[in-house]
Order: C-alpha cells, then sequence, then structure tokens
C-alpha cells in the first residue's frame, strides 16, 4: 500500500528528498500505522532514522508533530491504523516540527 | 604556502574561513546545514581533509556530518540510501546519530535533586583521534564519551566513565549536564582528560576503560561541599602538547592550573578582572603563555564594563595582561562560549574566538592586536582552526 509523506523542509534537506515521498507499506504488515510507515519511510531514507523517532525507544521526538485530514496524530497510539483517506492516497501524512522558539 | 581553515559552529549553521598564511584575507563559505545548531566542527590532524561536525536540532536531535574534502562535501556516515538498514542477521545496521548508552543508563540528578534518567540529547564536542583518522571521541549531553573506530558510522559508549562510581552524583549546569572537553594526551595514546558541567574534570590512563575524578583544589561555593571530590562546574581545560601533564581551566569560577596531570589544582586567576569565564588556550609555542576571555558574572554573561578583553598571562597564569587593541571597548555585551577560542600552529601563532554577537576575532602576532575575520553570523557556538602546510 502507497501512502504518501510529507516531509519539513529540514528532513527534505537530510534526505535528499522532495516535499512528497511515497512509500510501500507491506500489506501483509496489515493497515498501514504510523509505525509501519515511519518503518518504511526510514527504510527508504536512513539518514531520517533517530530523526521523527528516539533511536533506543522509537518514540515521537518530543517536537515532531504527525498531522493528516486536518486532524493531529501526534497522540495516537503508533500502532493505531491510520485514516482511510491517508490509506488510500487521498491525503498525505503529514510530519511536522511543531512551533517552539525562534 | 602555509594556509588555514577556520572551521566555525553557530546557532544556525557552519561556516568555513579560510586564507593564506598571511591571515589577511578571508574567504567565507557557508551556512553549511544551514537552520541547523552545530556545536562543533573539528578535523583531524592526521588528515586535515578528514573533518567530523555535529549537527543538531531541538527538533529533530542529533546528525553527524563528515567531510573528506576539507569541508566542501559531506555525508553521514551511516547506511547509505538505498541499502539495507538490517544486516543479514536481522540487526540494524550502522546509524551514525545512533548515540545509546551502554547497559542500563541509569539516573543523575535533577536541577532539584531529584534522580532523573540519563537521555542523550546532542553531541558537544567532537575530538578526532591524533593517529587515526576514523577514530573519533564524542562528549555528548547527558554526560557521557562515545568513541567511533569507523569514521562516524558506529559509536560505543566508554562506560567506565558515566559508571565509575560518582555518576548518580552529576547533576546538569545551566546548559545542561554536558561533556564538553576532551583532551587527548599526545605523549600518550591511553591518557584521555574530558571535563563535564557539572561534575568536574575525569582522567583515564588506559584508553577509556576506567576513569576517576581528578578535581582535587577545585572549591566552588555553589556546592554543599566547596571542596567536593565531584560537582564542579568546570568550563574547559587545556594543555600545550609539549607538557601535557600541565593542564589549565576555566572554572564557572576560578582560573587553575595543575602540574600533574590533574592529581592538584591550584587557582591562577590572579589580577584578573572576573575569572569567571568559559574558554581557556595555550600558544602555540610558548606552554606558559594562556589565554582567557573573562566575563562578568555566572548571571551577566558579557566582558566586565562592556569591553571585549583577551587576558594574557606569559608565566602561566597569576599575571594576566588585557590585550584590547582591535575588540570593542565600549558597549560590547557579547559572550564567548567554552568551545569558541583556538589557536593555530603558524610561526606567528594566531589566536581565534567567536561571540554570540555572531563575530569572529583574530590576531596574527599571539594577541597583541586583532581583527574581526568575519562578522553577523549567527551566534558562535565553536571556533577551530586547522593548520594547512
Amino acid at each position: 500500500m502507497t501512502i504518501r509523506v510529507l516531509l519539513p523542509q529540514h528532513l527534505q534537506s537530510l534526505a535528499g528528498a522532495p516535499r512528497e515521498v511515497r512509500v510501500d507499506v507491506p500489506a501483509a504488515a496489515g493497515p498501514p500505522t504510523q509505525r509501519t510507515v515511519l518503518d518504511a519511510l526510514e527504510a527508504r531514507y536512513p539518514t531520517l532514522r533517530g530523526v521523527v523517532r528516539d533511536h533506543a525507544t522509537q518514540r515521537r521526538r518530543p517536537l515532531v508533530r504527525f498531522f493528516a485530514c486536518q486532524e493531529d496524530l501526534s497522540h495516537d497510539p503508533p500502532d493505531a491504523p491510520l485514516p482511510e483517506q491517508v490509506t488510500s492516497g487521498a491525503e498525505p501524512f503529514v510530519i511536522i516540527g511543531a512551533i517552539a522558539g525562534g | 604556502m602555509s594556509s588555514v581553515r577556520v572551521l566555525v559552529g553557530t546557532k544556525k549553521g557552519a561556516f568555513i574561513l579560510t586564507s593564506d598564511g598571511k591571515r589577511e584575507k578571508w574567504d567565507v563559505s557557508g551556512p553549511h546545514f544551514a537552520g541547523w545548531e552545530i556545536y562543533h566542527a573539528k578535523g583531524s590532524p592526521v588528515d586535515p581533509n578528514r573533518i567530523y561536525c555535529s549537527q543538531s536540532s531541538g527538533w529533530f536531535g542529533q546528525i553527524i556530518q563528515r567531510s573528506n574534502d576539507g569541508g566542501k562535501t559531506w555525508e553521514q556516515p551511516g547506511t547509505p540510501a538505498g541499502e539495507p538498514t538490517t544486516a543479514p542477521d536481522g540487526s540494524p545496521k550502522a546509524e551514525s546519530n545512533k548515540f545509546v548508552y551502554d547497559g542500563v543508563a541509569g539516573t543523575h540528578q535533577w536541577y532539584d535533586g531529584t534522580a532523573h534518567p540519563w537521555e542523550f540529547k546532542r553531541v558537544w564536542h567532537l575530538e578526532p583521534s591524533l593517529s587515526d583518522p576514523d577514530t573519533v571521541y564524542a562528549g555528548v549531553e547527558d554526560a557521557a564519551i562515545f568513541r567511533s573506530t569507523d569514521g562516524g558510522k558506529n559509536w560505543s559508549e566508554l562506560s567506565g566513565l558515566r559508571k565509575h562510581g560518582s555518576g548518580p552524583k552529576w547533576q546538569p549546569g545551566a546548559g545542561g549536564m554536558c561533556l564538553h572537553t576532551i583532551l587527548l594526551d599526545p605523549s600518550d595514546p591511553r591518557r584521555i582528560f574530558i571535563a563535564i558541567s557539572a561534575a568536574g574534570a575525569f582522567r583515564t590512563d588506559d584508553g577509556g576503560e576506567t576513569w576517576k575524578p581528578i578535581n582535587r583544589g577545585l572549591s566552588s561555593q555553589y556546592i554543599p561541599d566547596p571542596n567536593a571530590e565531584v560537582g564542579h562546574c568546570v568550563h574547559r581545560i587545556a594543555l600545550h602538547r609539549s607538557r601535557p601533564k600541565t593542564l589549565f581551566m576555566q572554572k564557572h569560577w576560578d582560573v587553575m592550573r595543575s602540574d600533574d596531570a590533574g592529581e592538584n589544582w591550584r587557582e591562577v586567576s590572579g589580577n584578573l578582572p572576573s575569572d569567571f569565564g568559559f574558554p581557556i588556550d595555550v600558544h602555540a609555542h610558548e606552554p606558559e603563555t594562556v589565554y582567557v576571555v573573562p566575563i562578568k558574572s555566572d548571571s551577566e554573561h558579557y566582558p566586565p564594563e562592556g569591553k571585549l578583553r583577551v587576558y594574557r598571562s606569559r608565566t602561566g597564569g597569576n599575571e594576566w595582561e588585557p590585550l584590547t587593541r582591535g575588540l570593542p571597548q565600549s558597549d560590547c555585551y557579547v559572550n564567548v562560549l567554552r568551545d569558541a577560542m583556538c589557536v593555530d600552529t603558524l610561526d606567528e601563532c594566531g589566536i581565534y574566538f567567536g561571540t554570540t554577537g555572531g563575530q569572529v576575532y583574530a590576531s596574527t602576532n599571539g594577541g597583541d592586536t586583532w581583527g574581526p575575520i568575519v562578522r553577523d553570523l549567527p551566534s558562535v557556538m565553536s571556533v577551530e582552526v586547522q593548520t594547512l602546510r
């Protein structure tokens, strides 16, 4: 299943990637989730490992946010299925740096 | 002909300043890694084209960058894009930004005295080996030392430091609990000195297996026992490669000296207008000539009287002279951070320092006169110089 992912500018630079990338989540992994999408993203762009999620805990870094369908999914469980509009490709999964400081 | 390359880390990127041996005209390249905090960049003394750089962000964490061509191009030395990130046996492959503490991380003291888990935040300082361009040490926050022997691909903690016994008593300074200074003894590859804010100085004599505090003689009024074995907020240590047992220290307050590899320290603040400050360094050819930048106080991080003055001692401390020519002598309220001073090794020793106001000043005559070699950069966090022959 192909998921559209939007990257913030700094991660585009790190990955050498455009703003929107498409990653394939294996159907065998079940309904796409934050975890499986990020696993697929990191497999394609290894330089993003440890940047979105902490290496040791695999938890979302505190100032990284996940948006989709005008909703903040940041606090959803990492294994919760993503919205159908994301899995269908109608909407992207947005990774964004939180507003913090100047 | 000789030339110099100055590596400047700032709050919003890295800059590389180059000049010939006259050090009069400078080319500026950058910002590299624009928008990221560059705590430190330093070149290998064995292969000057090999440069390591610590790139970090409050949002996206730590990145290690490496250059093999003197800073023209950079790479993250982990798994290349397009290659599997796991080995055939399923184990994760190299991650150049993976700093995982060895074993159970444990706790240290938090600001309020409670136990706080060790959490990796960033790399403050990178110290390339004196003999192998692929070996480099990293001083990190929360305080620990890591080593890579494959050019920054994999990092392993030298956990004997954190686990030697006093770790649970360490606590952060205002800037975090950072290991910011790593000095490699040029006469003994097994001896390393490090310093932590706010734990103190430590030394290993066996290549990093075991460590011990070396803080005897330090006195800090801001801890319950001013003469405790650990808890001192050491800001910087420096040595001259010809006398590696003589160490100079800028502490939170006090400028100190040891002549026995840190076993005993004595104060050499002498006539300084303030003995608070961050950087300290030693002249490249005169082991008794030392430089500091006095700062007014721990809460007023700017030069006394608004005059930016480097102080030089030609007597290994105690007797200090202000160096002012070419530096702003009124209304100057910048700071000079601990990793933001360095010296080159040309015959006329060059001294360099960067300010939180974005200037990098240089002297090509041991400090007698100064001038800005670049100004209006983002706030400067670190300055290193490479002497290229």
